[in-house]
């Protein structure tokens, strides 16, 4: 019965991710190469798409690297130090990770504008620099959230040692902290990686008309020349490189340091001037940095008939010709479908990382290979296989209400997969044992250790899961749904893609109502964990 | 029996209503023997009709419209091939004369001549063996800024290669834009062979290049605060501006380079496998009627095909479409596209 009950937590995710990603992907997959196999030896082979290769691997490394330089100040704080709006910055650097891309790409356009960034010497319009800048800009809540989450849960003793022997702070940084935060650090490496890998509107609306990665050619197959035989081919090699990217990583994970001794939150106040002093300029550098381009969008959003005002919010109520129904009722929509993308991101999420930390060790590399892949798979790839698999008996969801949030929770499982399991891989064993001598049983360790301690981190996950189901745009445009069922996102697509001062308003109106409600859901899903101070 | 025990029936019970729940969600075309029978219809996103249109029609012929949407016009079209075995909808509607051949050559359509296309120009019928039936037309033409435009306002496709409008013209990428590819098409039925010279006379002058609509348009025309005075969009872009100006304006901003038009026909069409091709071909009927022809100008900013429907104010004072566009057979199109963009690609993106 006890192995029934831990074999269930591994079956129940794997199921979910066979039934809704593998069969779909495998069955478009099997379908385009069936059609023409020597296609994929001629794109791994054809320089072309060598080049394109390339270019979509060097793009994502840098930019998570640049999301992480960035992130790096404002992870620090909220994981050292205690300060008056502390929870609400984790909750605010959400919000960049929500918005549209079209949003955001104009934001970015319209402040290259304002700083005479679009031409000259310091041209950054259809750079590459451009693309860099904006994925660091989405990600920069990975990098705040799940490591500053784990970060403000590791016992500071031991720099705090390394500093009584004389260790400076960089070298007490670089020499004790950094290796104790390398199993979270990798994990929001390995997310931010697969999310620049595969990123689409970015490249395609800020790098100009001359890039193209992976992602934009097999949109560019699939869709634009229905050769789905090249859309399969370029799939095949997108996932091979997620997949060895998540071989390399599981590799560095186990090499990391392994049982941490955790805490219920390390930061303390600012105590001298100098720390003060560091500590403002840091949450105000990073606030005015990815404060801007919202601060434009917010802007544009008052503005109508000449001056300011809140007619374009008053005007979102009703429902404006060009949309099938009004805005607020796709806020229900969207919100309707974050909830059961969260809820499902929760469980399956939550099931599988238990699985991953206490599972024997094949299933637990299959396991965390298996919930990470969805977000390294193109869009298309998933919506069209969905679109020729999921269409017979029990299984047709096409055009259903499920097949939203389902494939939203695909793409947010990895969020909270990748901020629980390095906490509970961090839990010292002798907790565990101490818990079953004294007679609890697997599951009861499993319910007061492992979730107490890794609330924080699932809450954490949560809120992306949240956030990925609000903002998400690709996957819900592919799969297909009830014409009823707009969501936030494609609503503000559809008003930018008509000409008119008022729908433009309206658009960025209801990206600034996207923003509050993100913010607020993010922070309400911040409030349901328990505390789990008094375990420590 | 402990907690977590309950948990887990909880969570597992929860999971297996869900699937359930999942399985009784979808639903095909299915005829009841009696009642009403419901059919699909499936569109791209931006396909939308006023409130009650569908609602009157199930009340006069007792036929449930269930509608699907299913991206741009290009993922509609590939992933109705994609699913040609087993149809996700009874009717189609959204597919235009550039992607037309694709859809023809994968056998998507059963014929249905609808006794309606008396009333419809025969240049917009496309297909004579009534596979498809033209719902709207409109034309992809160049617009331009009436107050900030450097020099005369251009009147033929060779003005925009005139240095008076250098850097002025933002276009889209044929390969990621529909009416950046009806453009291209327009040169093309243009100037024949020497579209490529006249883009390479565009790249010269300084033209710019989008991945699409709203980022030209938005992002580096007059219109969202960019430079640029002329930009590629649509006939119907300037009663737009004045319908949804802010506020509100008598006279439109911007007009249109009647020269540079390309026409673009967008049509319905039954779905071979369809269970209710009655119920199907009553839709395309409906589609075609005044009721349905009226309502589309304001909500997707077309023109209808049956000409005894009506055009609102707006339409007419504004709006006006070419007397001689641009246009090529779908065959033409289907044959070519591949080696026409890449060309492109190999001349404006080097």
């Amino acid at each position: 019965m006890k192995t029934f009950r831990s074999a269930l937590l591994a079956v129940v995710p794997a199921m979910f991710v066979a039934v809704f990603f593998v069969y779909p992907v495998a069955t478009l997959l099997a379908r385009g190469l069936g059609l023409d196999a020597g296609r994929l030896l001629e794109v791994i082979t054809g320089s072309r798409f060598l080049k394109i290769i390339w270019f979509t691997t060097w793009q994502a490394a840098l930019s998570t690297l640049l999301a992480g330089l960035f992130a790096l100040p404002l992870t620090w704080a909220l994981a050292n130090r205690q300060f008056a709006g502390r929870r609400l910055a984790r909750v605010l650097v959400t919000v960049p990770f929500v918005l549209p891309t079209v949003v955001v790409a104009g934001a970015f356009i319209a402040l290259m504008d304002r700083f005479n960034l679009d031409e000259g010497a310091v041209r950054l319009r259809h750079t590459v620099w451009a693309i860099l800048l904006a994925h660091a800009f989405f990600n920069v809540a990975v990098f705040a959230r799940s490591v500053g989450g784990f970060w403000s849960q590791l016992d500071r003793r031991p720099e705090e040692a390394a500093r009584t022997l004389g260790a400076s702070p960089w070298r007490a940084f670089v020499e004790v902290t950094l290796p104790r935060l390398r199993p979270s650090l990798i994990a929001a490496v390995s997310v931010v990686f697969l999310f620049s890998f595969t990123s689409f509107a970015v490249i395609l609306l800020l790098g100009g008309p001359r890039r193209s990665s992976i992602e934009t050619e097999i949109y560019r197959y699939a869709v634009t020349r229905s050769d789905i035989s090249t859309a399969a081919a370029l799939s095949i090699v997108q996932m091979v490189a997620v997949v060895s990217l998540v071989v390399t990583n599981g590799w560095l994970q186990r090499r990391a340091v392994g049982r941490q001794g955790l805490v219920a939150d390390r930061a303390v106040p600012a105590q001298t001037a100098r720390q003060r002093g560091v500590l403002a300029t840091t949450l105000t550098g990073t606030a005015v940095v990815l404060g801007l381009p919202l601060a434009v969008l917010v802007e544009r959003s008052l503005a109508s008939g000449g001056g300011y005002s809140f007619a374009n919010y008053r005007a979102l109520g009703e429902r404006v010709r060009l949309l099938p129904i009004s805005a607020a009722d796709a806020l229900v929509n969207s919100l309707a479908f974050a909830v059961v993308a969260a809820g499902i991101a929760l469980v399956i999420g939550g099931m599988a990382s238990l699985a991953i930390v206490h599972g024997t060790r094949s299933v637990s590399r299959l396991l965390d290979l298996g919930m990470l892949l969805p977000l390294g798979t193109s869009a298309v790839t998933l919506g069209f296989g969905v679109l020729i698999s999921l269409d017979r008996g029990v299984l047709d969801l096409r055009g259903s209400w499920w097949i939203v949030p389902i494939t939203q929770s695909l793409l947010a499982i990895p969020f909270v997969v990748r901020g629980v399991v390095p906490v509970l891989r961090a839990i010292d064993p002798g907790m565990r044992e101490v818990a079953a001598t004294l007679g609890a049983s697997p599951g009861r360790v499993r319910r007061e250790i492992d979730l107490r301690i890794g609330a924080r981190a699932l809450a954490t996950g949560v809120g992306f899961a949240f956030a990925i189901s609000l903002g998400e745009f690709g996957a819900t445009s592919f799969v297909g749904r009830r014409s009823d069922l707009l969501t936030v996102p494609l609503a503000i697509q559809r008003l930018l893609a008509t000409p008119g001062d008022l729908l433009r308003g309206q658009a960025m109106a209801l990206s600034v109502i996207l923003m509050v409600v993100t913010a607020l859901v993010v922070f309400l899903s911040d409030r349901l964990h328990p505390t789990s101070g008094g375990m420590l | 029996m402990n907690r977590s025990t309950t948990t887990c029936r909880a969570v597992l019970v929860a999971l297996v209503l869900s699937l359930l729940a999942v399985g009784c969600g979808g639903s095909d075309a299915d005829v009841a023997d009696e009642g009403c029978p419901t059919i699909t219809l499936v569109t791209y996103d931006s396909f939308v009709v006023s409130e009650g249109l569908l609602e009157s029609f199930t009340a006069d012929s007792c036929i449930e419209v269930e509608q699907v949407s299913s991206g741009d016009a290009g993922q509609l079209v590939s992933s109705a091939i994609l699913t040609k075995d087993n149809p996700t909808a009874d009717v189609m509607f959204g597919i235009d004369n550039t992607f037309l051949q694709r859809g023809l050559d994968a056998d998507l359509f059963v014929p249905y001549e609808s006794p309606l296309l008396a009333n419809v120009d025969a240049a917009l019928q496309l297909d004579p063996e009534y596979r498809v039936t033209p719902i709207d037309y409109g034309d992809v033409c160049v617009n331009y800024w009436l107050s900030e435009l450097s020099g005369e306002a251009p009147a033929t496709l060779d003005d925009l290669i005139d240095p008076a409008h250098a850097d002025q013209f933002v276009t889209m990428n044929p390969e990621t834009s529909s009416p950046g590819f009806a453009f291209l098409l327009a040169t093309i039925a243009r100037y024949g062979d020497g579209w490529e010279d006249y883009w390479q006379s565009l790249v010269d002058n300084g033209v710019s290049i989008t991945a699409g609509w709203s980022d030209a348009y938005y992002g580096e025309f007059i219109a969202g605060g960019g430079s640029r005075s002329i930009v590629t969009s649509y006939a119907s872009s300037p009663p737009a501006e004045v319908i949804f100006a802010d506020p509100p304006i008598d006279t439109a901003p911007s007009a249109v380079l009647y020269d540079s038009c390309f026409r673009q026909v967008e049509f319905a069409g039954i779905l071979a496998g369809t269970e209710a091709p009655g119920a199907a071909q009553q839709l395309i009927d409906f589609m075609l009627s005044s009721d349905f022809q009226e309502d589309i100008p304001l909500n997707m900013f077309v023109y209808p095909a049956n000409r005894d429907a009506a055009l609102p104010e707006a339409f007419v004072e504004f709006g006006q479409l070419a007397d001689n566009p641009a246009t090529l057979t779908p065959q033409e199109i289907e044959t070519n596209r591949e080696a026409w963009t890449e060309r492109w690609v190999e001349i404006v993106l080097g």
